[in-house]
C-alpha cells in the first residue's frame, strides 16, 4: 500500500476569543496589564470559556492522486482546516505530514498589485504561489491565451474589467503544478461562462493523478469532480469516505446555511405563526415533487395563506408559488390549535444543485404574518430533462430550469 | 485572529510532550521515499528558523518581491528616481549650510559637504530599510493572511530595494568628490564588505521591528522618532573625533559609528579603525541573531494576529 500523500493525526487548532475582541492590543495596555496581573506570563488572561477550538482531534489521510471534497456548514473548521494545511497558520496541537509540495488557492489574485501590468503580475503572483520563474517563462504564454488577455498584458490591471481581471488570475493558479493542490470556493468568482471554464480545469488537474483538496458548498461540483469526501462539523471529521453518502449526510444534516426541518417557538402576539416546516425528502431527482410540512397555529381564528419563494444556489429567487391568491386555497385555523398542512409542490423541472425554500405566511392581498429569515434546502441530484444523456446543472450558469419547447412549421 | 499567549505556549509545549515522535519538532523538508519533499506541520517552538533549503527554493519570489517594491516605488511620481537623488542631495545641502556653515561644526579636515554626505550615505540606507522594512509585514498582511511562503522573504526585500536608491546617491557621491577635487582612494573598494554590515544591521533591526509591529502598531508612531534620535547619536553630522576619548567604546556600541567612521576612511583613503569598526560588527551580527530570533517567534502567529 502507498503511503498517504497527507497525514493528518490528532490535529487541533484553538484560537482564543477574549483577545480577538482585542486584537488592536496597543503596547501601553499590554504593560498595564502586565503590571495589574504580575504573575501571568505575557499577560495573558487565559480564562476559561474565552478559548474556541476551530478544529479538534482532526485525523484523516488522502492518498496520492485522491480529489478530496471538504464539505459542511459554515463555521465548520473548513477554512481552519485549509489554512493549516496550506501552512498559512500553525496547528495547536496534532501533527501533519504532507508528501509533498502544496499551493493552496484561498482566493484568486493574491499578491496581484492593481499598479503593475499583467505581465509583471503574472509572475509576482505565479513566485508568491511557489512557482519558479523557469516554470512561469515556459507557462506565460499558455496563461496568457487561457486569460484572453493578450492585447492587455502589458496594460497596468486596474485598467482591466473585472472580468479580465479574475481570468488573469485564475489563468496564473490554473497553471499551478504542485504535488497538491489545495482550492478553496475560488469557483465563486467571475461569470458562469467562465465559471464552466474553471470547472473543467479542475477536472482536468483531478483526471492528471495529481491530489486535491477542495472546499466547496456547491454540492453538484463536490459530486462532479471529487472521488472522496470528508465532512467537517464543528471542528470534528464527521465523516470521510466516498462522495455520495458524506454528501448525502451533509445534505441530510442540513445543507450548509439552511435546514431540512425548522421549528419557531411560539411569540405569544396572537397573530399566526408557523411552529414548524419541514420536507419529505432532501434530494429528488429532475421532475419529481416534494412535499412541504408545514405546522401553523394562531391564538385567534384566522384565515391565512402560504407563498414560497424558490432561491437557486447563488440565492437568486426563480421561483414563486401561493396557495392564494395563485391556487385560491386559503388556510382556516381554529384559536390556539395547531394545523399541520402538507403542500405538494411539483412537479419540478430543475437543473442539478441545491435550493432553498422559504416560506412566507399572510393573509393576502393584506397582511405578512411571519416571515422566517431560514430557509429549508433541498438538493436535485440528478437532471437529465430530455432523456438524452444532457446533464443540466446550475453550475454552468444557464438557468435552473427548463420548459418544454415544440416545434411546428409556421 | 488571536494572539498566542503564554498559557498557549504551555499548553502547546505539553500538547507537543505529548505527541509521539515530537523529538522530531521541526518544520522541516527531506527526501523522502514516496519522491517528494516531506513537510511535517506541527505545533512550533520559537527556535525553528525558516529552513535554508526553503529560502532557496524561494529565490526567485524574493527577486520578484524586490523588484516589486522599486518598481511600485517611484511609479505615477513626476521626477521618478530622481527622488533617490534629491533626498540626500538636499538634505547634505541642509546640514552644510547650517551644521557646516553657520554652526561651524568640524570636519576632520574635509570638505563638510563631502563629509556629510559620506555619513547621510549609509544612514540614509539603513534608516529607510529599517523604515520599509517595519511597515513591510503589516502592508502586506493580506498576502500574509492567504499564502504560505517564508515570511523572512518580505521584510528581506524591503531591505534589499533600498539598496537601490543607495547606489544611485551613490554616483552623486563619486560626482561630489570629484567636484571638491578628491580622488576615491584603493581603499574605496573596502566600501564592498561595509555596505553588505549597513544591510545586515538594517536588516536585523527592520525584521524586528516589522514583528513587534505586527502585534504593537506603536511602532509606526514611534520609528520616525526613534530613526530621528539614532541619526543625532550617530556620527552623521560631526565626526567621532568630536566624542570624548571616554565614550567613544559607549559610542561604538550603535553599530552606524563604525559602519560610517568606515565609509569616510575607506572613502577617503584614511586607515580604518579597526577597533571600532570590530565592536560595530559585532553588534551587528547580534542585531540580526535577535531580529532571527524575534522574527521567528512572531512568524507563527502572523496569520492569527495580523
Amino acid at each position: 500500500m502507498t503511503l498517504p500523500i497527507i497525514s493528518a493525526r490528532g490535529v487541533g487548532k484553538r484560537y482564543n476569543l477574549g483577545r480577538l475582541q482585542k486584537r488592536n492590543t496597543s503596547f501601553r495596555e499590554s504593560i498595564v496589564e502586565a503590571i495589574r496581573t504580575p504573575f501571568r506570563r505575557g499577560g495573558t488572561t487565559g480564562t476559561a470559556g474565552e478559548e474556541f477550538w476551530a478544529l479538534r482531534n482532526i485525523d484523516f489521510d488522502v492518498q496520492p492522486g485522491d480529489v478530496l471534497g471538504v464539505i459542511g456548514r459554515n463555521g465548520a473548521g473548513k477554512s481552519t482546516l485549509l489554512k493549516v494545511l496550506s501552512r498559512i497558520t500553525d496547528p495547536t496541537e496534532g501533527r501533519i505530514e504532507m508528501r509533498g509540495r502544496a499551493a493552496s488557492l484561498l482566493e484568486v489574485g493574491t499578491g496581484f498589485h492593481p499598479e503593475l501590468t499583467g505581465r509583471e503580475n503574472i509572475y509576482l503572483n505565479g513566485t508568491i504561489l511557489g512557482m519558479r520563474k523557469r516554470e512561469i517563462d515556459r507557462k506565460f504564454d499558455e496563461i496568457v491565451a487561457f486569460a484572453e488577455v493578450e492585447r492587455f498584458i502589458d496594460t497596468p490591471v486596474k485598467r482591466y474589467s473585472s472580468g479580465m481581471y479574475v481570468r488573469l488570475a485564475f489563468g496564473v493558479a490554473a497553471h499551478l503544478d504542485p504535488e497538491i493542490l489545495i482550492v478553496d470556493e475560488v469557483l465563486a468568482v467571475g461569470d458562469a461562462e467562465f465559471q464552466r471554464k474553471c470547472l473543467n480545469k479542475m477536472s482536468d488537474v483531478a483526471q492528471g493523478g495529481r491530489t486535491v483538496l477542495f472546499v466547496s458548498h456547491n454540492m453538484a461540483a463536490v459530486r462532479s469532480i471529487c472521488s472522496k469526501a470528508l465532512m467537517l462539523s464543528r471542528g470534528q471529521v464527521a465523516g470521510i469516505g466516498e462522495v455520495d453518502p458524506i454528501v448525502n449526510m451533509y445534505l441530510q444534516a442540513g445543507g450548509s446555511s439552511a435546514a431540512a426541518q425548522l421549528s419557531f417557538p411560539l411569540r405569544g402576539d396572537h397573530r399566526p405563526q408557523f411552529t414548524a416546516l419541514g420536507m419529505s425528502t432532501p434530494t429528488i431527482e429532475y421532475g419529481e415533487s416534494i412535499d412541504l410540512d408545514v405546522e401553523i397555529q394562531s391564538e385567534i381564528a384566522s384565515t391565512v395563506a402560504i407563498e414560497l419563494e424558490i432561491h437557486d444556489e447563488r440565492g437568486t429567487p426563480i421561483a414563486y408559488m401561493a396557495t392564494a391568491p395563485i391556487d385560491k386555497t386559503l388556510i382556516t385555523l381554529a384559536a390556539g390549535t395547531p394545523r399541520r398542512v402538507r403542500l405538494r409542490c411539483g412537479p419540478l423541472p430543475l437543473a442539478t444543485g441545491r435550493y432553498d425554500v422559504y416560506f412566507w405566511l399572510i393573509r393576502p392581498w393584506a397582511e405578512d404574518y411571519h416571515i422566517p429569515a431560514e430557509a429549508l434546502s433541498f438538493e436535485v441530484i440528478h437532471s437529465d430533462p430530455g432523456e438524452s444523456g444532457f446533464d443540466f446543472r446550475q453550475s454552468y450558469g444557464r438557468g435552473a430550469t427548463t420548459f418544454p419547447l415544440h416545434v411546428a412549421d409556421a | 485572529m488571536s494572539n498566542t499567549t503564554g498559557a498557549e505556549s504551555r499548553a502547546r509545549d505539553s500538547a507537543q510532550a505529548r505527541a509521539p515522535g515530537a523529538e522530531g519538532a521541526k518544520p522541516h523538508s527531506a527526501r523522502d521515499d514516496a519522491g517528494g519533499p516531506l513537510f511535517i506541520l506541527e505545533p512550533r517552538h520559537s527556535s525553528t528558523a525558516t529552513s535554508l533549503e526553503e529560502l532557496w527554493h524561494y529565490r526567485d519570489l524574493l527577486y520578484f518581491l524586490t523588484w516589486r517594491e522599486i518598481s511600485l516605488r517611484y511609479k505615477q511620481t513626476l521626477l521618478g528616481v530622481l527622488w533617490a537623488v534629491i533626498q540626500p542631495v538636499m538634505t547634505m545641502v541642509v546640514f552644510t549650510v547650517f551644521l557646516g556653515r553657520l554652526a561651524k561644526v568640524p570636519s576632520d579636515g574635509i570638505p563638510y559637504p563631502v563629509f556629510t554626505y559620506l555619513g547621510l550615505l549609509p544612514w540614509l540606507y539603513f534608516s529607510n530599510a529599517v523604515t520599509r522594512s517595519a511597515a513591510s509585514l503589516v502592508n502586506n498582511s493580506h498576502v500574509l493572511s492567504k499564502v504560505y511562503f517564508p515570511r523572512l522573504l518580505i521584510p528581506l526585500s524591503a531591505t534589499l530595494s533600498a539598496l537601490v536608491d543607495f547606489a544611485i546617491s551613490f554616483v552623486v557621491l563619486v560626482a561630489l568628490m570629484l567636484w571638491y577635487g578628491i580622488v576615491p582612494a584603493a581603499s574605496t573598494l573596502f566600501l564592498i564588505p561595509l555596505v553588505l554590515i549597513t544591510a545586515l544591521a538594517a536588516l536585523g533591526v527592520g525584521m524586528g521591528l516589522s514583528a513587534l509591529n505586527v502585534r504593537y502598531r506603536d511602532v509606526t508612531h514611534a520609528l520616525p522618532f526613534l530613526m530621528q534620535v539614532w541619526m543625532y547619536a550617530t556620527p552623521v553630522v560631526y565626526p567621532t573625533s568630536l566624542v570624548p576619548e571616554k565614550w567613544r567604546v559607549v559610542f561604538a556600541l550603535n553599530p552606524l559609528t563604525g559602519i560610517i567612521d568606515g565609509y569616510r576612511s575607506a572613502a577617503l583613503g584614511r586607515p580604518l579603525d579597526w577597533g571600532t569598526l570590530g565592536v560595530s560588527t559585532t553588534v551587528v551580527v547580534v542585531l540580526l541573531f535577535l531580529g532571527i530570533r524575534s522574527f521567528n517567534r512572531m512568524e507563527r502567529e502572523f496569520a492569527d494576529i495580523v
